[in-house]
């Protein structure tokens, strides 16, 4: 083990966390606001839009991440008229090509998680909902689309830690994310496992971070489905 | 017991002998045409295989190929998931410090490529790609610092996005630029441009045979079955089949 070549790489993992953390959270942001409406036209039947909902939501979850990365990145380059247009100027970074088929995979699983918290909406939910004279447009947007998102937090934290985990596979198209910065170290010493672990352990650190997250936010915001009463705070002076 | 013990040492000793003629492990990486590429069935082929497969042959060793991708290939000698590398791999000073070579079996320069008029006075603001943990990526590293280089994990992936028109060059040994790149259809309207470069400190003085260091017997009998490869002829007869030059080198 040569832990002072890890020592001494540090500005290349610090470079790499930088990218993955910056690749994973735009993605996420992007994916969830697509996953609203893909969810809603999924769960509404909208006629023309919803079979093309449905066929984005298979393409994505039918096919894997790393498949998906490369057709974007290696696949579409083939096209000179693409390589002609205005895209060109996003897609011949592979900066851009990760964020967007990462944001594209991300948001076909979170519209799936929502829909079902959608779909499981207690009906009394709603009809008090309408019952206090809210429109159905209100309804949604301050009933149930809340109330979903509150009850897919958990599902939700766990696709975070899978797309933290999915981003890796950008050290493909040359890009110095976590895994990158292990397998240059790797390469540039021939070193056969420290570049990996290293990278394993930063990876395991940014997941004990968003799973932190999760959880305070669940405590926030499910609080209702605590199992443990509050704690009252005791009126006895404290010991000393 | 010491009888025995010596006897057993002598047994040992002699079924060694023997064992070395047995099987070997080969490290071959099959995406680095001519010298190593994948064929359409799926097999490997190219000058590198066929010189692996020759010296095997005249070692009398039955030689299994393993197909490793580079940036795992010394890594898998290490770990004896093989016991040699044919994979175009460069003797270089640094890579010594973890495995033996053989002596070389081929030794050619390598160029920058790039869109035909290209000069070195373009390098400043180009993006040049590399294939990583190569001589060439350490040649970029010690000699264009201010260069932006992109790293890629083997040497067809680099001339694609070439290609594609997202990096401005590609340094890499020339003539797997040239018949793997500018030969083919994808490379019109690209061209070497500055001169052959060789720099022992990074180049290195060829490509050799990487062993596990300490293995003495298999490094020199690779050694002693290159120079008989190129005295019986074999040695040309294979480099005819992919290149109108003796690859040799001095």
């Amino acid at each position: 083990m040569k832990a002072g070549l890890i020592l001494e790489s540090w500005p290349l993992f610090a470079e790499g966390v930088w990218i993955t953390v910056q690749l994973t959270v735009l993605a996420l942001a992007l994916g969830l606001c697509l996953a609203v409406p893909v969810a809603f036209v999924r769960l509404r039947r909208v006629r023309g839009l919803s079979a093309l909902a449905d066929g984005y939501v298979a393409l994505f979850r039918g096919t894997p991440l790393l498949v998906q990365l490369y057709m974007v990145y290696f696949g579409l380059s083939q096209f000179e008229w693409l390589r002609d247009s205005w895209a060109w100027a996003l897609l011949r970074e592979a900066w851009w090509c990760a964020l967007i088929t990462f944001a594209l995979n991300s948001g076909a699983y979170a519209s799936e998680i929502l829909r079902g918290a959608l779909a499981a909406t207690p009906a009394g939910e709603l009809e008090a909902a309408r019952a206090l004279g809210l429109r159905p447009r209100q309804v949604d947007r301050l009933v149930l689309l809340p109330a979903a998102l509150r009850r897919s937090l958990p599902q939700l934290g766990n696709e975070v830690v899978f797309m933290l985990h999915g981003s890796a596979v950008a050290s493909v198209i040359t890009l110095q994310d976590i895994l990158g910065a292990g397998r240059a170290l790797n390469a540039r010493y021939y070193l056969a496992y420290e570049g990996l672990l290293t990278a394993a352990a930063l990876y395991m650190l940014v997941t004990l971070v968003v799973v932190g997250v999760f959880r305070a936010l669940e405590r926030r915001y499910l609080r209702h489905l605590a199992l443990a009463p509050v704690r009252v705070r005791s009126r006895l002076p404290a010991m000393r | 017991m010491l009888k025995t013990t010596l006897l057993s040492l002598a047994l040992v000793t002699g079924l060694g002998a023997q064992a070395v003629a047995q099987s070997l492990n080969i490290c071959v990486e099959g995406a680095y045409p001519p010298f190593s590429f994948t064929t359409e069935s799926g097999s490997v082929a190219g000058f590198d295989i066929d010189i692996a497969n020759a010296l095997c042959d005249q070692l009398g060793y039955d030689c299994t190929l393993v197909k490793t991708g580079w940036d795992g290939i010394i890594p898998a000698l290490l770990e004896r998931k093989c016991d040699a590398i044919v994979a175009s791999m460069a003797i270089t000073p640094e890579r010594k410090q973890v495995v033996d070579f053989s002596m070389k079996y081929y030794n050619t320069p390598a160029r920058f490529v790039g869109r035909e008029g290209m000069t070195m006075d373009d390098l400043k603001d180009a993006v040049v790609g590399v294939q990583r943990g190569t001589v060439h990526h350490d040649y970029m590293r010690g000699e264009h610092p201010r260069v932006d280089i992109k790293l890629y994990g083997s040497q067809d992936e680099a001339f694609l996005d070439l290609a594609a028109g997202r990096i401005d060059a590609v340094m890499g040994e020339s003539i797997a630029s040239a018949t793997g790149f500018l030969d083919t259809d994808s490379g019109e309207g690209f061209a070497f441009f500055g001169p052959p470069i060789s720099i022992p400190k990074y180049h290195g003085i060829g490509a050799g045979i990487a062993v596990r260091q300490g293995e003495e017997d298999l490094r020199n009998a690779f050694s002693h079955a290159i120079g008989e490869l190129r005295a019986n002829g074999t040695y040309q007869k294979i480099n005819q089949k992919y290149f109108d030059f003796d690859i040799f080198g001095g």
